[in-house]
């Protein structure tokens, strides 16, 4: 084999390990990426249920029902629109009500069934998703930096 | 009083720093031996300064000194003397000043270790390393200073992270740092190696036990950080995709890669702007690695520390260091003339094979990593991208590599014979299909990577130990020959062959627990009983009692197994009262085949009934074990004496050119 041949082995090599991680990249973002919605989105958008989705809001104050088994009912709020929660299995140790909260799962006919629950592991951390979703409602009064110490 | 020597002497070092930034790298350039000569003293010096500002910050702690903000932050009376001093690195501002004690460590480790290395060679080096530290003294004396003071000084802190306060990741930080800073070296090396335009054999030697141990500790801390939130988490996983775990192993990708590479470089003369290049990737993954920590760019689980403020000089820094050193390569690199060739099948081939395999990786998990970041700059929507698309792009793409990693060392430098090389895998063939079909009869529902993994974990052990086995020639030759030939086996060669057996163990790990996992959550009675993997639990009830500086409750799980007492389990739920933060502490039974893992939640109602998380997860300890092996591995291929830092010399026609400037 020439040099020049050997040379084009690799660069062949490296291109069919390129173009399989782009096909791999591009199938994995069509089916995992997970867009963001607050409440508001969520109610006007109605993404139905086939998409996993998260959202992001606060814990409404007096909503987490725990009806046993380890099934959770909440509401998440961003103050406008509030849209109910229900999860089974162990919340984070950070979830609170009034508290900001992220969760995963889908929207199937109005009530938003999640597989998991992300609080931050930080008593005064916002999401900044939350964060966001709550300046567009213009329900925002922390201060710009929700600094965690 | 002790605050302001700590800050004092941080600035008195950073000065040091632009003197061993610019002094020898002139005199190298110039051949004016007593600029050269300066490197060494300015290293020891430099280590003496921040040795003693850590200690300063260390000993605030320990007194608790709540006139010094950091400490108010992190700390608290009531806690443990252990997390008192990890408290120092377990926040943005110490974690900075680990981060230059560590650096200056090895800048010191190079001047004294490095008699060998051409001195004007050295001193670039040194000098190279001055200019990374100079970006930190400066990001931390002007953005994040350790010792500022707070007046009036309050009478107790707020607590370190109850989630921190945990003996694994108490060094957690430290062995991660090691790592991160190790690969500073082999970067430092590279730039020195682009401003003489030329790297050979020698290099590769100075450069590999350097990597090596930079890939030690930085394999063992991203271990640490997975076995903490796998037990200190309370979820049962081990690897979440998180950004911030992502950012640890990145820089492990690329280090790899310059292992392999490197290996090439010496034994070959060939890959040598490749690896080079490797060299500054690592560096620069790392350094991102320790800013998409500390900068809270990124939605993540561990965002605990935020300040986008930060962020303007921590671009600056990446963009100086990273653009700075890639212009560096494009300009120099084209000078570093390879003389090696190689066909396709053979070691260097091999090498380079797996070099391609983990630089895509690491570009598909760098893509997935800032994607979301991206998108949110350019003002689209708000994504995550999460396990899902990670386990889907990541995994195939290394399966390839998992498969020839087990045929490489059977092949030839130069020219290799693929065909007698799979034939002596012949056993490791068949051992893996036979352990793929065992997996697949006892398939429970779970992903089918589970049953690829263990027969991948297999195949590579099998051939690890076909390799020992054909290197020894066992049966072919009397027992006698084969014993003296295992004894004369080199130990950079047995470092090899333990990190790949112990990379076969934690693949093994991760395919067990992430095929068969078993979980049920439920809310339980005293009394009642749950059937998981195999084990019957018993809630036996939880009663509340009080810690060190927390309340808790603590719960009793009798595990039976087939009737008989097998294991009592009691897991924890603390409540931290300073911070005001609970914390869950998972009870876990470890065994070889899997571990019994068990969380207890909040109670419900009043008589006793708490909800409850059990898991199964199969031959978790086996990723623990592996990585321990690789880490062995890795260690004994440092003490090779050919590898010994300080050893290798420059063969002896082209020791005078090294003080020549080369431009």
């Amino acid at each position: 084999m020439k040099r020049k041949h050997k040379r084009l082995t690799f660069v062949g090599i490296a291109l069919l390990l390129l173009g399989t991680a782009a096909a791999l990249i591009l199938t994995a973002f069509e089916d995992n990426i997970v867009f963001f919605y607050s409440p508001t989105d969520l109610i006007d958008k109605n993404p139905g249920p086939d998409r996993r989705l998260r959202l992001g809001g606060l814990v409404e104050e007096n909503s987490v029902d725990k009806q046993g088994g380890g099934q959770v009912v909440f509401r998440v709020t961003d103050t406008a629109k509030t849209v109910n929660v229900r999860f089974k299995g162990l919340l984070p140790d950070l979830f609170r009500e009034g508290q900001g909260v992220v969760a995963e799962g889908r929207f199937i006919k109005g009530v938003f069934v999640a597989d998991d629950v992300l609080a931050k592991h930080d008593e005064n951390y916002m999401p900044p998703e939350v964060a966001e979703a709550l300046k567009k409602s213009g329900q925002w009064q922390g201060t710009e930096k929700a600094k965690s110490q | 009083m002790t605050a302001e020597l700590g800050h004092f002497a941080l600035i008195l070092a950073m000065f040091i720093a632009m003197v061993q930034a610019t002094l020898p790298l002139i005199g190298a350039q110039k051949n004016l031996p007593v600029w050269i000569e300066l490197a060494n003293p300015a290293s020891y010096l430099q280590l003496a300064l921040t040795t003693f500002a850590f200690g300063c910050l260390i000993h605030v702690y320990l007194i608790s000194d709540f006139t010094v903000v950091n400490v108010v932050q992190n700390s608290h009376t009531a806690k443990p003397v252990l997390y008192k001093v990890a408290g120092a690195w377990g926040n943005h501002e110490g974690s900075l000043l680990l981060w230059v004690f560590i650096l200056s460590l090895f800048g010191a480790a190079v001047a004294l270790f490095g008699r060998n290395l051409p001195p004007a060679f050295k001193a670039r080096v040194l000098s190279v390393q001055a200019m990374i530290a100079i970006g930190f003294y400066l990001f931390m004396l002007f953005t994040s200073n350790p010792f500022e003071r707070v007046t009036p000084a309050p009478l107790n802190g707020t607590d370190l992270n109850p989630l921190l306060q945990d003996p694994g990741l108490a060094f957690h930080p430290p062995m991660l740092y090691l790592g991160y800073v190790g690969f500073s070296i082999a970067f430092s090396f590279a730039i020195a190696a682009l401003i003489e335009g030329r790297v050979d054999a020698a290099w590769a030697r100075w450069v590999r036990p350097w990597t090596l141990a930079a890939w030690v500790f930085l394999s063992g801390g991203i271990a640490l950080g997975s076995w903490w939130a796998y037990y200190e988490l309370g979820w049962g996983g081990w690897w979440f995709w998180d950004p911030v775990e992502n950012a640890s192993f990145m820089p492990w990708l690329a280090g790899t890669a310059l292992l392999h590479s490197a290996v090439v470089v010496e034994k070959r003369d060939t890959l040598k702007g490749w690896t080079v290049l490797l060299a500054i990737v690592a560096f620069s993954m790392s350094l991102l690695g320790t800013f998409i920590v500390r900068s809270g760019v990124l939605t993540s689980v561990h965002a605990f520390a935020t300040d986008p403020a930060r962020g303007v000089f921590i671009l600056l820094l990446l963009a100086t260091v990273i653009g700075g050193s890639l212009a560096l390569f494009a300009w120099r690199g084209p000078q570093l003339k390879s003389s090696g060739v190689f066909q396709p099948i053979s070691r260097e081939g091999a090498l380079l094979f797996n070099n391609l395999v983990m630089t895509t990786g690491l570009a598909a998990v760098l893509l997935g990593t800032l994607y979301p970041l991206f998108i949110d700059v350019v003002g689209g929507a708000k994504i995550s991208v999460g396990a899902p698309f990670f386990n889907a792009v990541f995994l195939p793409l290394m399966m390839p590599m998992i498969v020839a990693m087990a045929a490489g060392p059977f092949l030839n430098w130069k020219r290799g014979d693929l065909m007698p090389a799979l034939g002596r895998l012949r056993f490791a063939f068949i051992l893996a299909l036979v352990a793929g079909a065992a997996a697949w009869s006892v398939e429970t529902g779970g992903s089918f990577m589970g049953v690829i993994g263990i027969a991948l974990a297999v195949w590579l052990a099998a051939g690890v130990l076909a390799e020992i086995t054909e290197r020894v020639r066992l049966f072919k030759a009397p027992p006698a020959q084969s014993l003296r030939r295992l004894r004369r086996i080199p130990r950079a060669t047995w470092g090899m062959s333990l990190a790949h057996f112990g990379m076969a163990l934690v693949i093994a790990g991760m395919a067990g627990a992430g095929g068969w996992k078993e979980e049920s959550i439920q809310s339980m009675k005293p009394g009642e009983i749950v059937h998981v993997g195999g084990y019957d639990y018993r809630f036996d009830g939880a009663r509340k009692a009080e810690g060190p500086n927390y309340d808790l409750v603590l719960g009793t799980f009798s595990v039976f197994k087939d009737g008989d007492l097998f294991v009592v389990l009691n897991p924890e739920k603390r409540f931290y009262p300073v911070t005001q933060m609970p914390t869950t502490e998972a009870a876990i039974h470890t065994t070889l085949m899997g571990d019994l893992y068990a969380v207890i939640g909040d109670e419900e109602g009043t008589d006793g009934k708490y909800v409850t998380r059990i898991y199964y997860n199969p031959l978790v300890v086996w990723m623990w074990i592996g990585t321990l092996v690789m880490m062995f591995g890795g260690g004994l291929s440092i003490s090779d004496r050919r590898h010994r830092v300080g050893v290798p010399h420059r063969r002896q026609p082209l020791a005078p050119a090294a003080t020549v400037p080369s431009s």
